[in-house]
């Protein structure tokens, strides 16, 4: 638990306006998940290093993946056109395994910018993208993206002009969702690592721009 | 055409700017996710993202407005337990009464 | 299986099962598109249902599965972006019916 405002240099999308959660570990509902994993270990359905070996493969999924996929994409126009014709596919030849979850590749034109939400739950690709942000899974963004994104958008300092489609993306059953944001200009002699470093976790959400 | 709206079903309603909370999650909530993960793996087998959603979605409103979102997750994950006979409520408030008094707060 | 009834293209309209034929409980077509007509976008497979297999069941038979485009303007009356603004949503083949066009 950081205070907001203290320096995160390993988050690429921590501005100083992002609030953190105040320390639930002893909530009511808190005490409900420990007590429901411990008496689950005592019945034998998984052991505490099963728990600790999801811990750790948690955090293995960042937003660094999806941001590789894209510095690719943008490098190389063979597979960029695998990542939009199959996403999960192309991902697993990149060595990102999405374990039979299919990926949908959204691409950012001059014509379209596209934006996902979840109106029904909070679905997001967590093994290319890290845990999805808490705003992510608010009523607020939910609510009012589907209806109003350009509103929501300029919410995170995104404008998009008029002579663009917004497209929102509402991700309701099967599908997972990830955007290839547009190449920034003046990138051109920029490395595949460095190109990377320019993918924020909001540009694949769509709420931001890159 | 009459539309009954589930309160999970938010998609058109305003509720407000989007509240920018971002950040680590706390080391329950990962447990929370880790658990979820453990149980829907095909060895175990004891639960399915569309009962999750579905434990989720039959909460109460009140519950899953006041919740956060792995809160939301762990109270879905102990209600579907239950209902499979997995285990059952008596032993999660023992359990949870013992944790109480190992960490020294009032009952 | 399902075989699929509807191809990239063509018009579909929602259905509301919930009024159609009292389904409740667990659905994922939200009511905000239900009686919206748009236009498929791509099919993207064959699923499970989630209405049986939220409840312990099997999810058959199995339900392509539609990406469905739609104007703003078509969901929203009150839609005050540009006119070309769209939304797509991830539908199962029996929330959907062939537009009236």
């Amino acid at each position: 638990m950081t205070p907001a405002g203290q320096d995160h240099s390993h988050d690429h999308d921590h501005d100083h306006s992002a609030i953190e959660a105040e320390d639930t570990s002893n909530s009511d509902t808190a005490l409900l998940a420990d007590a429901l994993r411990l008496v689950l270990i005592e019945k034998g359905i998984f052991t505490a290093a099963d728990v600790q070996a999801q811990l750790d493969l948690m955090e293995t999924r960042s937003d660094r993946n999806g941001a590789r996929l894209v510095a690719r994409a943008w490098q190389d126009p063979a597979f960029k056109a695998a990542l939009l014709d199959d996403g999960a596919k192309a991902a697993l030849d990149a060595g990102f395994d999405m374990k039979g979850t299919p990926l949908v590749v959204l691409e950012n034109t001059d014509a379209v910018h596209n934006v996902v939400v979840c109106t029904l739950c909070s679905c997001y690709p967590v093994s290319l993208l890290g845990p999805s942000p808490e705003w992510y899974k608010s009523k607020a963004y939910r609510g009012r993206v589907v209806r109003d994104p350009r509103s929501v958008l300029e919410e995170f300092g995104t404008s998009i002009g008029a002579d663009r489609e917004v497209r929102v993306h509402d991700s309701t059953a099967d599908m997972r969702y990830m955007i290839l944001p547009k190449r920034p200009a003046g990138t051109d002699g920029l490395s595949e690592a460095a190109l990377a470093d320019l993918v924020t976790r909001n540009g694949l959400i769509g709420v931001a721009e890159v | 055409m009459t539309k009954t709206k589930a309160y999970h079903d938010v998609g058109g309603d305003h509720f407000g700017p989007v509240l920018m909370i971002d950040g680590e999650y706390q080391l329950w909530e990962k447990r929370v996710d880790a658990m979820m993960r453990l149980l829907s793996s095909p060895d175990v087998a004891l639960m399915r993202v569309d009962e999750l959603r579905r434990g989720i979605e039959t909460l109460g409103e009140a519950t899953y407005n006041a919740e956060p979102y792995y809160g939301k997750w762990a109270r879905s994950l102990a209600k579907i337990m239950v209902e499979k006979g997995v285990l059952t409520r008596d032993e999660l408030d023992a359990r949870i009464a013992a944790l109480r008094a190992e960490r020294g707060l009032a009952e | 299986m399902t075989a699929a009834q509807f191809d990239v293209g063509d018009r579909v309209t929602v259905r509301d099962l919930a009024a159609e034929t009292g389904l409740s409980g667990h659905m994922r077509a939200p009511v905000y598109c239900r009686g919206h007509s748009g236009e498929v976008e791509r099919l993207c497979g064959v699923f499970g249902n989630p209405e049986t297999l939220a409840y312990g069941g099997d999810g058959s038979p199995p339900q392509p599965l539609y990406r469905v485009r739609f104007r703003q303007a078509e969901v929203w009356p009150d839609y005050v972006g540009p006119a070309a603004d769209t939304i797509e949503i991830e539908i199962y083949q029996h929330w959907l019916k062939a537009a009236r066009t």
